[in-house]
């Protein structure tokens, strides 16, 4: 029994995800068909005759198309420009909080939690509203005569960088906070002691010391914008191409089941590295 | 040390930027006209429209099923995890790769190849037979332990082991000291764990929308497809109930977890 | 049957892969003592404790509680309790309640257990804090609920792991007195882990002291300090100056050994257990040594130096003599009479003495 419970959650793990990506591996392969389930099988046992048929045509594809390749790089694009903007937001805030005395502080802490915990979807809906031609924002705008034109802003590129931004910035603070509230405040004072001025201990002091908070938060921003799908759904327009949409609508519209697997195995190597470099931080974080 | 004005301009700004949608979301929830952000009155009818759609009811009723049913799966299976990962024995690095990658993997990867892995099941052994709840259940359940695993094994690596082997001294057996001493010392993490796995699960719309059969659409889902056509005054009426329920939530949470920290100064 | 020991410890052997925690160690605890196992961090004496408590199970060697072979007790069977280092009190339950566990679990009756838990309070004067939990109590009220807890099932044998190690000093020695008046009072058998020396010379009636994972030395306070087995003993206990040279003469009566560092020959007025020519250290204690402006009068030896450093302590003066010889002594001299410490000053030319007696020669 003491044995057998720690055995658990490797069965349910390794039932419900690691063997969903050996299937996932071995449909991106398969032959599309029409039938149910739409692909045909990889190997077939017919006559004492063992039949593999490995089938690279839906990775030529991929490459075929250049649908595939340019959403990839699009991708990865609109994900490290909203990184960028995320770390340039999040870091003065999370900078703040941890230097805000210690009662605001939990209180701070806790605003940036908040939006995280009510629904994700329902916040990113609320852009909606604010961005289209005569939603919150036009509106005022409108109506202080700063313009005298709706902006265009809803179904373009930019609404999707405001949406990954507004909905990953909690993601990018919590971690560079855990970081900057750890450093040691007798470091500063040192710093200040042997003669630097504030922004000099900054540069050489803090920054230097809060890299693993910059890059574990850039990577929790980074990895699931590149895959992200209902912001550039709901926010997006006919010309933002992000691999999250075409692996949707290969599954959903075109019911292309390999395709859409080839897709996926293709992100989960474009996001390996970003991957490992979370994990070499984070595996770093907990020895220290 | 006072923060410099520049900074302190960027982090009111920052918190306007975060909750001012929110507050648009729930001004025009009590506002007459359908086209949302027009104002023309003061009214509460969208609440009452939304609370007479069977489909949202419906879906709403599903999608907390859901939840508390993963979530409490993602609990036990993350206070498992936690353990083999505090506490050692074999396979612990193993473990700790495995456990953590359901959160950093995009969720139209983890919705496909679960999908993908219930549709070959089903044509090998008959099981889990067709998508619906449980389908959702288990997938929410995987990815609700990755964050319950995270949760309950940062309060478990704090926990001063000579506390159960105090108990174990004084003649309480394995289990004894399990529920005398270990829960006790767990059970904010395990509350924070439930609730963030609960959570997920009520937000989740894109792995549902994979695994999810017909007649198991739940919230999210419901609320996507209504979104995708335009805004919708009874979806913020919606969102305003989901805040206000929330922010009780995490106000309670953060009561009890502030009141539960001061034993432990 | 009160001659028989209580603990045996048998060639106790603990080793974690390659290294050895607890290595071939034998010791026999008797009833009623209050042992002390001294030594510093690493030596293996919490990983003895904790084998003797059951949290370890050793690698080799037989431990028996009583003639009574604990291999196959788990802890919560064995009849020793623990006071933890980190107190280790359950943060959840009352004072009352943390004290009256280990009787529940014991199945104690009802009335029974609140007698015991009134009585256990009452010893370490902590009855009016019964409601309290943990964290509204002090440093050394925590510590007397971790000592009241760990009695209150009147356990053969109480180990304690560091127990006054959290205390900050004046409190620690108040309590010293009280932990060993309360351990005389029980009767009940005490091992007490500790890297003070201080604390294991005033609390133990026995210390066993270790380094390695072996005990190198068991005694009195008395034997361990006038009478060290080894260099490590005798620096580790107290301060010593240590004279290295090379044994020349060894008869019944007195021996003499050649320390180019104390400047000549070192006479001992007994024998020395060695062979002639084998390099040995004579090890002297500060307070040993006499010091003054003449030449001392009855000691068999005799140093001259020069004050390098001179500390008032108050009680007693520390100096620290330079040798000719480049060999720097440590002397003490209680200041009986106010003004002496003066009498000699930093520079100046002094004159040692000491009696062979009160040496003690150590195979180097």
């Amino acid at each position: 029994m003491r044995r057998l419970v720690p055995l658990v959650p490797f069965l349910w793990l390794g039932l419900f995800f690691v063997i969903p990506f050996a299937v996932l591996l071995k449909i991106s392969f398969s032959e599309p068909a029409i039938a149910m389930p739409p692909y045909l099988p990889l190997w077939e046992w017919a006559d004492g005759v063992l039949t593999i048929a490995i089938n690279l045509g839906n990775y030529i594809f991929l490459t075929e198309d250049p649908l595939y390749l340019v959403s990839y790089l699009s991708s990865v694009r609109i994900a490290a420009i909203s990184t960028l903007v995320t770390l340039l937001i999040g870091y003065p805030m999370a900078y703040a909080i941890a230097r805000a005395p210690e009662g605001r502080r939990n209180i701070l802490l806790m605003l940036v939690i908040l939006p995280f915990w009510t629904s994700f979807l329902l916040r990113v809906y609320a852009w909606i509203g604010i961005l289209k031609a005569n939603g919150v924002l036009n509106n005022a705008l409108m109506s202080l005569g700063l313009i005298d034109q709706p902006l265009v802003i809803l179904q373009t590129d930019i609404a999707v960088y405001l949406g990954i931004v507004y909905t990953y910035l909690p993601f990018m603070i919590l971690p560079l906070y855990a970081t900057l509230s750890r450093l040691d405040g007798d470091l500063l004072e040192a710093s200040a002691d042997l003669g630097a001025r504030p922004l000099t201990t900054f540069a050489t002091v803090t920054l230097p010391l809060s890299m693993p908070g910059v890059l574990a938060g850039s990577m929790l921003v980074f990895i699931p914008a590149v895959g992200e799908y209902v912001i550039p759904a709901l926010l997006g327009g006919p010309d933002t191409l992000m691999i999250g949409t075409v692996l949707w609508n290969e599954f959903f519209l075109n019911r292309d089941w390999p395709v859409a697997s080839a897709v996926a195995i293709v992100m989960v190597l474009v996001l390996a590295l970003p991957i490992a470099l979370l994990r070499r931080i984070q595996s770093r974080a907990e020895k220290a | 040390m006072r923060s410099p004005v520049a900074l302190r301009i960027v982090v009111v700004a920052g918190f306007l930027f975060l909750y001012a949608p929110i507050l648009s979301l729930v001004i025009y929830s009590f506002n007459e006209s359908r086209l949302v952000t027009v104002w023309s009155g003061f009214s509460l009818k969208w609440y009452g429209e939304l609370l007479s759609d069977p489909q949202i009811i419906g879906a709403a009723w599903i999608s907390l099923k859901v939840a508390f049913l993963s979530a409490s799966i993602a609990t036990v299976l993350g206070t498992l995890a936690a353990l083999v990962l505090v506490r050692g024995g074999r396979g612990r690095a193993v473990l700790g790769g495995l456990v953590t990658a359901p959160l950093v993997m995009p969720e139209v990867i983890i919705g496909l190849s679960l999908l993908l892995l219930f549709v070959a099941m089903e044509g090998l052994i008959g099981w889990p037979g067709g998508r619906g709840l449980l389908t959702i259940v288990i997938a929410h359940a995987t990815f609700g332990a990755a964050f319950a695993t995270v949760v309950i094994e940062a309060r478990m690596v704090t926990l001063d082991r000579a506390v159960e082997d105090a108990a174990q001294d004084l003649g309480a057996g394995p289990l004894r000291v399990f529920f005398d001493v270990t829960l006790p010392a767990l059970a904010p993490a395990l509350v924070s764990a439930w609730l963030l796995a609960f959570t997920l699960s009520l937000d989740d719309v894109v792995i549902a929308s994979f695994v999810a059969g017909p007649g198991s659409s739940t919230l999210p889902m419901v609320i996507f497809s209504k979104v995708r056509l335009g805004v919708s005054p009874e979806v913020n009426a919606l969102a305003t109930l989901v805040i206000v329920l929330v922010s009780c939530l995490v106000l309670i949470a953060a009561w009890v977890s502030a009141r539960q920290r001061v034993p432990e100064a | 049957m009160t001659d028989t020991p209580l603990l045996c410890i048998e060639n106790v052997t603990k080793s974690f892969g390659a290294t050895y925690a607890v290595d071939d160690v034998s010791l026999d605890i008797r009833r009623g003592e209050l042992f002390c196992l001294l030594g510093g961090s690493g030596c293996g004496k919490s990983t003895l404790l904790r084998m003797l408590a059951g949290f370890e199970a050793p690698s080799a060697g037989r431990i028996a509680l009583d003639g009574q072979d604990l291999a196959n007790v788990p802890p919560h069977q064995r009849d020793t309790n623990m006071m933890f280092q980190s107190y280790a009190l359950f943060p959840h339950m009352s004072v009352e309640k943390n004290v009256s566990y280990g009787l529940r679990r014991a199945g104690l009756p009802r009335a029974e257990i609140a007698t015991r838990v009134t009585e256990m309070l009452a010893l370490v004067q902590m009855e009016r804090f019964a409601a309290r939990k943990p964290h509204q109590l002090s440093g050394g009220q925590r510590q007397r609920v971790a000592l009241a807890r760990a009695l209150a099932r009147r356990p053969k044998l109480l180990l304690l792991d560091e127990p006054l190690g959290a205390l900050d000093r004046k409190l620690r020695e108040e309590t010293q007195l009280e932990l060993k008046k309360i351990q005389e009072t029980l009767g009940i058998t005490f091992i007490v882990v500790t890297h003070d020396q201080d604390e294991a010379m005033t609390l133990g009636d026995r210390l066993g002291i270790m380094r390695e994972g072996r005990i190198v030395q068991v005694g009195t306070p008395h034997e361990v300090y006038e009478f060290p087995q080894s260099r490590f003993v005798a620096d580790f206990i107290g301060t010593v100056t240590l004279f290295d040279g090379t044994l020349t003469e060894d008869r019944p009566t007195d021996a003499v050994i050649d320390s180019p560092e104390a400047g000549g020959p070192i006479r001992i007025p007994h024998a020395v257990t060695g062979s002639v020519g084998q390099s040995v250290a004579v090890a002297l204690r500060p307070e040993k040594i006499v010091i003054g402006r003449t030449p001392p009068e009855g000691v068999e030896n005799r140093l001259i130096g020069t004050v390098e450093t001179l500390v008032y302590q108050g009680a007693a003066s520390i100096f620290l003599v330079r040798l000719d010889s480049g060999k720097s002594v440590r002397v003490s001299r209680s200041n009986r009479e106010r003004g002496e410490a003066e009498a000699i000053a930093q520079g100046d030319r002094v004159h040692l003495g000491f009696s062979g007696q009160s040496a003690v020669v150590l195979a180097s």
